[in-house]
């Protein structure tokens, strides 16, 4: 019985509950404390909801990206956050035509559609070129192979954005009708915020039920369960692959620009740290999992915009918020640590892997 | 028609593909950058040379495409392909001067389009065409050339770019010496290499190349029927004669230059730490810069008087800091014990990121400096000689550097090390053939953290002062392309990898900008085209080229994938 028992739990399991256990006790006594005294009412916590929820439904959705294509091929497509830089980058001097010729706030609506377009051509195009290029010649090769390549074709395409468009902060123009504020029962949201939630909830329903309810999607979920089988079903695979890029590309490049709605500026590098969190929500939901992971994307905003006040302010940490990145690594390894298979998982990651 | 049009095909994919990456060259900046540096005074400059090797990369493409045909349609389909590459060329020059590009793209300048444009504008337009298409030709000619001609032809070219674009290097240390400064004077001028130089070099070494591939064999043989004894003294000399030469270097090559050197010597000392967790446990470890980054702020806080825990000298602090480092490269394995692949990759790159960002934040301010980081860290000294200048911390490194070399060596056919290398193949077999995965994944990574802590250490005591803002993740990826490039597992690979990786863009100037574009075009043509790397271990090379045959068909076959 014993020895069952010591075989079973070694010393690095001991080690590794440990820290797992230290940080739960710290989140408990953290947010304990803070609750306790008092620093922030209930409007501000609304605030935080809210701006997580933003966040989270853009990770949501670059992070649809990541679970697709995992789904597919079996590897992290490490570009994925070149491709979502791409479609905002490209759409932002569009945006600036627009705002200069006085069009954007004129007909608001029109250019906001025209903006979202260009940035999902953009996107769309990158990822195709992407998996046509880099990935397809790689199809057979060890796995190590097309996760080296994709680093370096992510590093390629920033530094090729950045020789095209220049190395500096664009600020994105700021649209009016999305200026300002809707206030109720003492709550506030702010308008582009909203705006972000919405349309991330309506692409993200279309993505679902494209993936669900079509033909295309179908064979899609069949390449992802099985590529021989697939192929001996009369589903062309290479052409499966090529359209789940491209699905994920036009994710991409929408969220995006709800991204660059949110924090009104692009960098070349700007896809690096939303790219890394949203794999970190394909984690978290299980990665090839597509429920999984929007819902892993929005807690994992939900956490980042909490959590610093929540248990690291009453820890007595000082500036908190310069550690909600740490906070999405820490969950990150986490999640790959405990439960590899992220909370919905349905795919053993650690066998496949 | 149709039979004329697919044969047709390959040229003008050729061009459009070739068109678009000298296009993409030019609008990057790339050009109007590399124009500055003169190889042949006054007739080639490097921007010069870039596009024409794009162009005749491309004939050489199309032209291989095309094997089958009638030699005629060959030289054809390289013509077309580099006619249209000129013609596109044009278009970029034209829409430029039609429509404000610079609008968007920042690199379309007018400077731009009178270099393209050979200075002259819209009248020289026939001049790109006839340009594209010898170039195109050029490289349909080398396809169709035999093997040894083609390779003298490639190596001397190539090495006449290699002179001039290398000529801060060359020109100065020549000219140190009274015996070849005029020979310096003839083979250059104030920039780039004379005409009557470039001639001769390019005369010079094709003749030495097609007398080694004519009498290559001959030599490698007369080499192996030496009794042993003699091939290893030969060896030994060759050795003897490349130390000599290591230890005299930044006596010779001068301030610049040294300071150029020591940075590679600090690669080589994170790539080798590196090449035991990636090359030989395969292990992809993407956060490997925070033990460089705690071997760093470790010495960094035992030594500098500016934090005021601690005032040792180096040498007291540095096993400490590659303790630690170890310490902390087994503490970071525990973890991730179970993770494969690419979720190891991931993880510790989170590891690596959580580390910076803890560095960098407000929170720790007080131990370790902040954003400000630490300054004031002493020199090291040995019995009152001081390493200050580049010149002499390269001795320092030079130390490192044999001693990391010496255990690699020693490792790599130790039992552990053929333990490691076991488990790179698969970790299964390997445990089911009683290797005992914990313990060895754990020795790989403290092994790597420790020479990283190494480098670290040397790093601080280098700059005298540590900040966080030079521990990011572009290190850990430079490193990881350091040892894809030598060759992963090789340890003069890695040499190979740091000297071509991190010493030419230092020397390269105007490079500096494109560097990490460089690397991630290398890192994926690499994988595309030579997995196995520049000088790849014997082991490896064999493994990638026993599945040549079936590799060239591979690439179209399709949806025969498994995982």
């Amino acid at each position: 019985m014993l020895k069952g028992w010591r075989e079973r739990f070694s010393g690095t399991d001991l080690v590794m509950w440990l820290i797992g256990a230290g940080i739960v006790v710290s989140i408990i006594v953290g947010s304990v404390a803070t609750l306790a005294s008092g620093r922030y009412a209930g409007r501000h916590w609304f605030d935080f909801m809210i701006f997580g929820l933003a966040q989270g439904s853009v990770y949501a959705l670059i992070a649809m990206g990541y679970t697709m294509v995992y789904g597919v091929l079996r590897m992290i497509n490490f570009a994925h956050s070149e491709v979502f830089m791409s479609g905002p980058y490209t759409a932002y001097y569009v945006a600036a035509a627009f705002y200069r010729s006085g069009f954007l706030d004129s007909h608001p609506f029109l250019s906001l559609i025209v903006i979202f377009l260009v940035a999902m051509a953009t996107s769309t195009l990158i990822a195709y070129l992407l998996e046509r290029i880099a990935y397809r010649p790689l199809r057979n090769a060890p796995r190590l192979i097309p996760l080296i390549t994709a680093i370096g074709a992510s590093f390629f395409l920033q530094y090729m954005f950045r020789g095209l468009y220049g190395p500096g902060f664009q600020a994105y123009p700021v649209v009016k009708m999305l200026e300002g504020q809707w206030a109720f029962w003492g709550l506030r949201i702010l308008k582009f915020q909203a705006l972000v939630i919405v349309a991330a909830a309506v692409l993200m329903f279309a993505l679902y039920a494209f993936i669900q309810r079509t033909r295309v999607g179908k064979a899609i979920r069949a390449v992802s369960e099985d590529k021989e089988a697939a192929y001996l079903m009369g589903i062309d695979v290479d052409k499966m692959i090529s359209t789940t890029f491209i699905i994920g590309g036009m994710a991409a490049g929408a969220a995006g620009v709800l991204y660059a709605i949110m924090f009104k500026q692009v960098h070349f590098f700007m896809g690096f740290i939303p790219g890394i969190k949203a794999f970190t929500a394909a984690v978290l939901g299980g990665i090839g999992n597509i429920p999984g992971a929007m819902l892993g994307g929005i807690f994992l905003g939900l956490i980042e915009s909490i959590g610093p006040s929540l248990f690291l302010d009453g820890l007595g940490i000082v500036a908190p918020y310069q550690l909600k990145d740490a906070i999405a690594f820490i969950m990150l390894v986490m999640v790959l640590i405990f439960r590899p298979t992220g909370i919905m998982g349905e795919r053993l990651a650690v066998k496949k892997a | 028609m149709t039979r004329v049009l697919t044969l047709w095909k390959h040229g003008i994919k050729a061009g459009l593909l070739g068109g678009l990456i000298t296009v993409l060259l030019s609008l990057m900046g790339m050009v109007e950058a590399f124009s500055q540096r003169q190889i042949v005074s006054g007739v080639l400059s490097m921007d010069g040379a870039l596009l024409g090797a794009a162009v005749v990369f491309m004939g050489y493409l199309a032209a291989k495409r095309t094997t089958r045909a009638h030699p005629l349609w060959v030289l054809i389909n390289s013509v077309t392909c580099g006619f249209i590459t000129g013609g596109l060329l044009l278009l970029l020059i034209w829409v430029g001067q039609n429509v404000n590009l610079r609008a968007v793209f920042i690199n379309a300048s007018p400077t731009l389009y009178q270099l393209l444009s050979f200075g002259e504008g819209l009248e020289t337009a026939p001049v790109l065409f006839v340009a594209g298409s010898l170039c195109g030709l050029f490289g349909g000619a080398l396809y169709l050339l035999p093997g040894y001609l083609r390779k003298a032809l490639t190596v001397s070219l190539v090495s006449v770019v290699g002179a001039g674009v290398l000529q801060d290097l060359i020109r100065p240390t020549l000219a140190a010496w009274e015996m070849l400064a005029e020979f310096a004077e003839w083979v250059f001028s104030s920039n780039g290499l004379t005409e009557q130089g470039a001639a001769a070099l390019f005369i010079l070494v094709a003749a030495v190349t097609l007398l080694w591939s004519l009498k290559g064999k001959a030599v490698q043989s007369g080499f192996k029927s030496l009794p042993a004894t003699g091939q290893r003294a030969i060896q030994w000399t060759a050795i003897a004669i490349l130390l000599l030469i290591l230890f005299v270097l930044p006596q010779i090559v001068g301030l610049f230059l040294s300071e150029v050197l020591t940075i590679v010597g600090l690669y080589v000392l994170l790539g080798l730490g590196l090449n035991i967790v990636v090359g030989y446990a395969g292990l992809l470890d993407l956060g490997y810069v925070a033990f460089f980054a705690i071997g760093a702020y470790v010495t960094a806080i035992l030594t500098s008087p500016e934090l005021g825990f601690f005032s040792l000298s180096f040498w007291q602090a540095l096993p400490f800091a590659i303790l630690i480092g170890i310490v902390f490269g087994v503490m970071l394995g525990i973890p991730v014990l179970k993770m494969r692949g690419d979720y190891l990759a991931i993880a510790t790159l989170g590891f690596g990121e959580i580390i910076r960002i803890m560095v960098l934040s407000d929170f720790l301010k007080p131990w370790l400096g902040g954003a400000q980081g630490i300054g004031k860290i002493p020199k090291a000294s040995i019995a009152g000689f001081e390493f200050g200048m580049p010149q002499e911390i390269y001795y320092l490194i030079l130390a490192g550097c044999f001693l990391v070399i010496f255990i690699s060596l020693r490792l790599r056919d130790s039992r552990l090390g053929r333990a490691w290398k076991a488990m790179r193949e698969d970790e299964d077999v390997a445990q089911a053939m009683g290797i005992n995965l914990v313990a060895t994944k754990l020795l790989a990574f403290g092994t790597g953290a420790a020479f990283s802590a190494l480098s670290g250490a040397i790093f601080a005591t280098k700059l005298t002062s540590v900040y966080p803002h030079s521990m990011n993740v572009m290190i850990s990826i430079n490193i990881l392309c350091v040892i894809i490039v030598g060759g992963m597992g090789s340890i003069p690979g890695v040499i190979v990898g740091a000297a071509a990786l991190v010493g030419l863009p230092e020397l390269l100037r105007e490079f500096a900008e494109y560097r990490l574009l460089v690397y991630g075009l290398a890192l994926v043509v690499m994988m595309l085209v030579r997995p196995e790397g520049l000088w790849p271990e014997a082991v490896r090379r064999r493994e990638f080229h026993e599945e040549e045959p079936s590799e060239n068909n591979g690439a179209t076959s399709t949806a025969s994938a498994s995982s």
